[in-house]
């Protein structure tokens, strides 16, 4: 196995997902199938090889930044529009912090 | 209906565009049922734009390369004031406060947005069947899926219920259904189009892009919507060639290759069609050469940790604060996060985050993370040295023909691997697309894919053209 439950479990966590028990068996079969492909790749020797993080082409430095002009903001009430709970201007959340 | 015959019988007062737009709304809405490609229609939307042609006609202005053109639009490309879903629980009910850049030029050029597309859930999955909304049927055969993720863009276009369509491609999302229905389907070179105001799954693979039943019509789609964006940092600045004016069905003399690595594994239905079309090529006066694409092999591998990676990022922000929905049962902050998550996202979304978060993870990150964007650099290599001596590049896009509904649903590794043609492309951010080859002896659409190296859409599409004046039916 690539993955145990127990590893997925922790996963689920990190990635802020409450999984049920079933979905936690099934998901460690689905990601050890893939993981196992994954694989694969340990048979390329990448040693020399620069990461592409981006699809980039020649051009110049400064070529993507557009002009340091104003530019008119969203707006707060279109900011809110598709907020679940919000008051006052802000998005509301469950109290965070105890008085 | 194409293009240019809906601005010739708008241009000859024949007909007007808000006939036109009232017909296609019509028919769309009462053809839907049978394969359920759109979510969402825009009547008023659609009959705005549409008399907004008639008037500048009317007064003897230019009405717009689209004119009274009926489009419908994927459903993870932001419309404002239309509810945009992503095919998820997560934004059933979500109204964009602003459009996608591509949508502003599609309006701007006169088309006519009738509706919003079914697809799989936040474009993930590769045959529709990952859409909170139910899965699409494929109009050539109602039993089969027609691809994904753009699967509902694809099949308005084979149903002819829209003229031209978006769609979005990350791993194939738009070739793969444009082969499965028997339509034509395009992903740019990375960066061509704008992807301001298309939902992020794989930031560095996400590409938007036409469908349409004609190779013209989807250069004149692309035509409108290319060019450099200030509001997307990764649009390209290089000149935006004239698309249409190069098709002059003149492809003598080129030099095709064919890789011998996209026929490994190929069904030999798929792949009768598919020489068949290089034999075409060939009697076209096209040289055709054998080259190797040898990092083949590794792509849906490499692919499947950079997106899902990308993915876990770009989706942590359905959060249950600024996107609709937020669970009912949440009591702290966290379980508002995990409970919302959790009713929100389809379980191809939660595999995917799950991955992508896994190979982020500490002490994972450079055995698969970087790993993979080394192996992306081979895989681009391979496409750059093959088109040192080739002009364009040729193949399937799928290994099979469409398969029937819940054939596939229970086994996520072979669904990905089938995705091994269309990966590379992505991965190389060169063009591609995907137009009609011929069909199986079961009647079943094959498309054929054309690739490109980067910004060469013309060679790409001079092909396509070519290839398609001679073997329409």
């Amino acid at each position: 196995m690539k993955i145990t439950e127990q590893e997925v479990r922790r996963v689920a966590e990190l990635a802020n997902l409450a999984l049920t028990e079933d979905e936690i068996v099934r998901m460690t079969q689905d990601m050890d199938g893939i993981l196992s492909h994954i694989d694969k790749l340990s048979e390329l020797d990448t040693t020399n090889v620069e990461p592409m993080s981006q699809v980039l082409y020649d051009a110049e430095e400064t070529a993507t930044l557009r002009a340091d002009v104003e530019r008119k903001p969203l707006g707060n009430a279109d900011a809110l529009a598709n907020a679940p709970v919000s008051g006052q201007g802000y998005f509301k959340v469950p109290l965070v912090i105890e008085k | 209906m194409t293009v240019d015959s809906i601005r010739a019988d708008l241009l000859a007062k024949k007909t007007s565009a808000e006939e036109i737009a009232r017909e296609a709304l019509r028919f769309a809405e009462a053809e839907n049922p049978k394969t359920n490609a759109y979510l969402t229609f825009a009547p008023e939307r659609a009959l705005a734009a549409a008399r907004a042609v008639d008037q500048k006609i009317a007064a003897g202005e230019e009405p717009g390369p689209l004119a009274g053109v009926p489009i419908a639009i994927k459903d993870v490309i932001l419309t404002r004031g239309l509810r945009t879903t992503c095919a998820s629980r997560m934004l059933e009910t979500y109204i964009p406060p602003y459009d996608a850049t591509a949508v502003i030029r599609i309006e701007q050029a006169g088309g006519v947005i009738i509706g919003k597309t079914n697809c799989d859930e936040f474009a993930m999955g590769s045959s529709n069947e990952n859409s909170a909304f139910g899965p699409v049927r494929n109009p050539v055969a109602l039993d089969r899926v027609p691809g994904g993720s753009s699967g509902g863009s694809a099949a308005v276009i084979a149903q002819g219920t829209a003229v031209l369509s978006l769609g979005s491609d990350t791993g194939g999302s738009i070739r793969q259904p444009a082969s499965f229905c028997g339509v034509t389907g395009v992903t740019p070179t990375y960066g061509r189009v704008s992807r301001y105001g298309l939902t992020a799954f794989a930031s560095s693979l996400d590409h938007i892009g036409p469908f349409s039943r004609t190779v013209r019509d989807s250069a004149r789609l692309l035509q409108v919507m290319a060019g450099r964006d200030q509001m997307d940092s990764t649009s390209a600045v290089a000149p935006v060639p004239d698309y249409v004016a190069e098709l002059n069905g003149n492809i003598r003399g080129m030099k095709i290759g064919v890789p011998k690595e996209f026929f490994d594994g190929l069904a030999s239905d798929t792949g009768d069609v598919i020489q068949a079309a290089i034999q075409t090529l060939q009697k076209l006066g096209c040289e055709i050469r054998e080259i190797r694409l040898p990092h083949t092999p590794y792509a849906v591998g490499c692919y499947y940790i950079i997106c899902t990676a990308e993915a876990s990022s770009n989706l942590a922000r359905y959060d249950g604060v600024r996107y609709t929905r937020r669970s009912e049962a949440a009591g702290t902050l966290q379980e508002m996060y995990r409970k919302t998550r959790d009713e929100g996202f389809g379980a191809e979304c939660k595999r995917r985050i799950m991955l992508g978060t896994y190979v982020l993870s500490a002490g994972y990150y450079d055995a698969y993370y970087l790993k993979a964007q080394k192996v992306r650099a081979l895989v681009a290599r391979d496409y750059a040295q093959a088109f040192g001596q080739v002009d364009a590049i040729v193949g399937p896009v799928s290994p099979h023909p469409a398969f029937k509904l819940g054939e596939k649903v229970d086994d996520p590794t072979s669904m990905y691997l089938s995705d091994i043609y269309t990966v590379t492309g992505d991965l190389a951010g060169i063009p591609c697309m995907s137009v009609p080859g011929g069909k199986t002896p079961d009647g079943l659409p094959v498309g054929l894919q054309i690739l490109a190296n980067h910004f060469n859409e013309t060679t790409m599409f001079r092909v396509a053209d070519a290839f398609e004046q001679v073997s329409s039916d």
